[in-house]
């Protein structure tokens, strides 16, 4: 029999990344900037207490929103970096991932036909997981000229009666834009004014540069009661196989958001909540010492990248550049392309954040310094042969 | 200042270069920070990390506690100078706890080794006592692992 496939799961076409990933795999000696996750090892104390968790015997569920003593510790900890106060036991969700916890709140809010906004060159999972939770998908473009920064006359220009929800990711993948408090504002003030429900994924907060400080939307006037503010710890604490993220939010959202999460999930895994209360109250120092590695390794690549006539801004977040390649006369995928068959360097082509990604290359620098630098030797050349 | 003492710390042979692109200066401001932190003594030196499994096998490494009288005038520096002074001597502390000198002795055999201790360290009038352990196996120094855990896998390309 032929099996007929969901007319809207049909229609998500392919992952760009996923694409250019099954061709890097058969390859070899590919030096790989198209990673985005961290090179680093969970730091060994947060293994070390897993390690310790599980000797103990603790393999079994937990409460469906998460370990009290984890909502608790990210109660803390949302209070202290972020300026935002949640009841740890009705305003906190603890999922697999923050991928899960976009997927619940698009899920819990959106009724067929409700649109979302969010900003492109954006992350490649904002669109497909809208049309999953039957929402329709409306990008709002960002600019280099800009920083990627999403501007409030894009906003309100974009807002339609049937506008629902705003999603964000400030510091941004791909491009390392960041927002300031004074650039929040004018932003807060449409939501408030369209009552646009906020869902603002803040996953890469704690790599701010230059002694930053990172500001949330949440925490501008009237902001915390509509917004949900999505973090985890796969990118601050190098966790990204332990799968936790978190959704803080209003009680009753929170209760809606579980009622899908306990069907589909039951919990977040043990093993990556008992890790996870170690990183928080015991991890600052590993953050910022990956942090500290991770701005060192962005001054290299974006002066490497500036060097060889590749204009490219340094971000203030993230471990992410996002050069602009169109120098060179060559598409994103065909930079992308032969940058990789001739000189087996990967960078991940602009358009697969979006179209408006084109006449761009996402760069990681989540990848070790020896590499960064033999990377940036090979694609001078290539810059220089297809001038 | 700092950073580039942490950079210094990782790898001492770090091209100068990569340095001042890595903290976004200039190479001539790197360098004369480097040479002024030599001048100032901050840098005593710059040395190789050996893994003895594969290099000169036969060394003899020697953790020794040693328990001393200290002068009335001076306290313990004058005895601990005089300890630091022989070759053999790689790392001389003075420590709290139950004794008061830690020195880390190395010897080209445990014979020497051994010599040194009944011979040298021992003989010193106020050396009271000594307790010395021999090195078996090394798994950590100065910041390097001598058994090196695999690199993770990762995918070579992701969102």
């Amino acid at each position: 029999m032929s099996i007929r496939i969901a007319d809207h799961v049909r229609d998500i076409p392919r992952s760009g990344i996923r694409d250019f990933f099954e061709i890097v795999q058969t390859m070899e000696d590919v030096i790989s900037l198209g990673i985005g996750e961290p090179d680093f090892a969970t730091p060994w104390h947060i293994r070390e207490a897993a390690i310790y968790a599980l000797e103990k015997g603790r393999t079994g569920y937990t409460s469906n929103l998460g370990l009290p003593r984890l909502r608790r510790a990210i109660s803390d900890y949302v209070r202290k970096k972020f300026g935002l106060k949640y009841e740890p036991l009705s305003e906190i969700l603890v999922s697999v991932g923050v991928s899960e916890a976009i997927d619940l709140a698009l899920r819990a809010l959106l009724n067929p036909g409700d649109e979302v906004l969010y900003h492109e060159p954006c992350y490649v999972s904002y669109a497909p997981s809208i049309t999953l939770a039957r929402g329709v998908a409306r990008p709002i473009e960002t600019r280099a000229d800009d920083g990627f920064s999403l501007r409030a006359d894009a906003l309100e220009k974009a807002i339609t009666p049937s506008t629902k929800v705003l999603m964000l990711n400030f510091p941004t993948n791909p491009t390392g834009a960041t927002m300031t408090a004074a650039q929040w504002e004018p932003i807060a003030e449409i939501c408030v004014r369209h009552d646009l429900v906020v869902l603002t994924d803040e996953i890469y907060s704690e790599l701010t540069f230059e002694g930053g400080t990172h500001s949330s939307i949440a925490a501008c006037p009237g902001m915390q009661e509509r917004t949900v503010f999505l973090h985890g710890f796969s990118k601050s604490f190098a966790m990204t196989g332990w799968r936790i993220g978190y959704a803080c939010a209003p009680a009753p959202l929170i209760e809606a958001m579980m009622k899908i999460h306990q069907y589909a999930i039951l919990c977040a895994p043990i093993m990556g909540q008992d890790a996870a209360i170690e990183a928080l109250e015991r991890g600052d120092e590993s953050v910022a010492s990956m942090r500290r590695e991770y701005e060192r390794r962005r001054n290299f690549i974006a002066r490497a990248l500036n060097e060889m006539g590749l204009e490219c801004l340094k971000p203030k977040g993230s471990f992410y550049v996002f050069p602009k390649i169109s120098s060179t006369g060559l598409t994103s995928r065909e930079f992308s392309m032969r940058l990789l068959n001739e000189h087996k360097v990967a960078v991940v082509p602009g358009t697969a954040f979006g179209p408006g990604g084109e006449g761009h290359v996402r760069c990681s620098f989540a990848t070790g310094l020896d590499q960064i630098k033999t990377a940036m030797e090979r694609m001078a050349a290539f810059v220089a042969q297809a001038r | 200042m700092d950073a580039i003492i942490d950079l210094l710390q990782q790898n001492a042979l770090m091209p100068r270069a990569d340095m001042a692109r890595l903290l976004d200066m200039e190479l001539v401001e790197v360098e004369s920070a480097i040479a002024k932190l030599e001048a100032e003594g901050v840098i005593l030196g710059y040395q190789a990390i050996i893994n003895r499994e594969k290099w000169d096998t036969e060394k003899v490494t020697a953790i020794i506690e040693v328990k001393i009288t200290p002068e009335r005038d001076g306290g313990f520096d004058r005895i601990a100078s005089r300890i630091a002074k022989f070759e053999e001597v790689q790392s001389c502390y003075l420590v709290s706890g139950g004794y008061d000198l830690l020195i880390i002795v190395e010897a080209p055999n445990l014979r020497n080794a051994a010599a040194f201790v009944a011979q040298k360290l021992s003989t010193i009038d106020a050396v009271q006592a000594t307790a010395t352990h021999f090195r078996l196996k090394t798994y950590k120094e100065n910041g390097a692992f001598h058994q090196f855990d695999s690199a993770p896998e990762r995918l070579s390309v992701s969102p």
